[in-house]
């Protein structure tokens, strides 16, 4: 009885629309397809225990054939905002853009203002890391006692996306065993920045969030 | 344009690598042999430019699950988590009624309301003092690594009932891994295919 009723209530969201296109891998109309649409974002202790680790990534689903194309926009921010007071507005932003064939890296900083403009301050520039081309050892730049990382990564991502697509149109009820991974065999595009955690405040938990923003 | 000025400042940069400005005390520790670094940041003109969000992340599947198809992703894509919670809790608590509308409480004890309320500020809550994980049988929303299997605790969240065990053929994708193995040392995640 319970079933029938959330397959219905399942069914209902499948026709109003709802597609689920996890993990955020285009999620939304405006981002699809472009540089600026994040699909995962990760933070972490780094194998230096003292360390924390940011991963945010962009352009999902990229074939490997598609993966060599595949560029960081020069016009793309991606900034990592770190709320340490607990009030979900960002203390400190790590910023990360490409300039010809580098990653620039600035931060982690107070930015001046909060919210959905920013700006980048130049002067906290820490380091810059050259993009790793496909098929090429990565590239790992260290300064500032940070490490930084850009360029094409297996999408760690993992779900049964089609499994799931099936179940939301009502033509299964569960999914199977085992799952087949919808990501399987397939890239994007990683930022990865490793800093000791003591640069990011004195509280022991902060509120990490990712965003992309263009430059107008 | 814009690329082909900066083209011509970086040519004119590594011609001259050896000549090193110091702007600042961050940029004379830096250890870049091909240093334009300091020069750019002398010249302020490369970075320059208000940048106007596009998209937000944080928890997984946090949009594609709770919010309308269209334009309504693309709003919610362009909010800041301060605001999110007013704006969207009650709109994510309708969609986790209609994904599940048995739902009384998870595993976590958390009523519709609630669970609605933490997942619709899209923050990742990160520890600086425990182990970082989605979930860990111990820790719970303290970070995301990349070998959580993050989709099986949210669907554990969404359908799993107060003690996990309802709707057993919705809470796990049987997905347990990632197709290739993550690296222990920077940059952890694995080379592209």
């Amino acid at each position: 009885m319970k079933k029938t009723k959330m397959v219905l209530g399942l069914s209902l969201v499948a026709i109003s629309g709802l597609v689920f296109m996890a993990a955020d891998h285009a999620d939304a109309p405006a981002v699809t397809g472009n540089a600026s649409d994040i699909t995962d974002v990760y933070a972490f202790q780094g194998q230096n225990t003292n360390n924390m680790v940011f991963v945010v990534n962009t352009q999902g689903l990229l074939t490997p054939g598609a993966t060599a194309g595949a560029v960081f926009n020069e016009n793309t921010l991606q900034e990592i905002n770190i709320d340490t007071n607990g009030d979900n507005v960002e203390d400190l932003v790590i910023q990360a853009i490409r300039s010809g064939k580098d990653m620039y890296f600035f931060g982690p900083y107070c930015p001046e203002s909060t919210g959905i403009s920013s700006e980048i301050e130049e002067d906290e520039q820490v380091g810059k890391v050259k993009i790793t081309p496909y098929g090429s050892a990565p590239i790992i730049k260290s300064d500032h006692g940070m490490k930084f990382f850009a360029g094409p990564r297996d999408d760690p991502f993992f779900f049964d996306l089609g499994q799931f697509k099936h179940i939301l149109a009502g033509e299964a009820t569960g999914f199977n065993n085992p799952g087949t991974d919808t990501f399987a065999g397939t890239n994007v595009l990683s930022t990865i920045i490793e800093l000791p955690k003591s640069m990011l405040g004195n509280s022991s938990t902060i509120n990490v969030w990712a965003e992309t923003k263009n430059r107008q | 344009m814009k690329t082909l000025k900066f083209k011509i400042i970086t040519l004119s940069f590594i011609c001259a690598s050896s000549f090193f400005v110091s702007c600042d005390n961050k940029d004379s520790i830096t250890t870049d042999t091909n240093s334009e670094t300091p020069v750019l940041a002398r010249k302020g003109k490369k970075f320059k430019g208000t940048f106007v969000q596009q998209d937000q992340m944080a928890r997984p599947a946090i949009n594609t699950v709770f919010i309308g198809s269209g334009a309504p992703k693309d709003a919610f894509n362009a909010s800041i988590p301060s605001a999110m919670g007013a704006s969207y809790q009650g709109i994510f608590q309708s969609r986790l009624l209609a994904l599940n509308p048995g739902y009384t409480a998870n595993a976590l004890g958390q009523t519709a309301s609630e669970l609605t309320g933490l997942l619709s500020t899209d923050v990742l809550n990160v520890s600086k003092v425990a182990p970082t994980t989605f979930f860990d049988g111990t820790n719970v929303l303290t970070g995301r690594k990349p070998a959580d299997d993050v989709i099986d605790v949210e669907l554990l969240l969404i359908f799993g009932g107060p003690t996990g065990a309802s709707n057993s053929g919705l809470t796990s994708d049987h997905v347990n891994a990632n197709d290739k193995n993550f690296a222990t040392s920077f940059p952890y995640l694995a080379s592209p295919w």
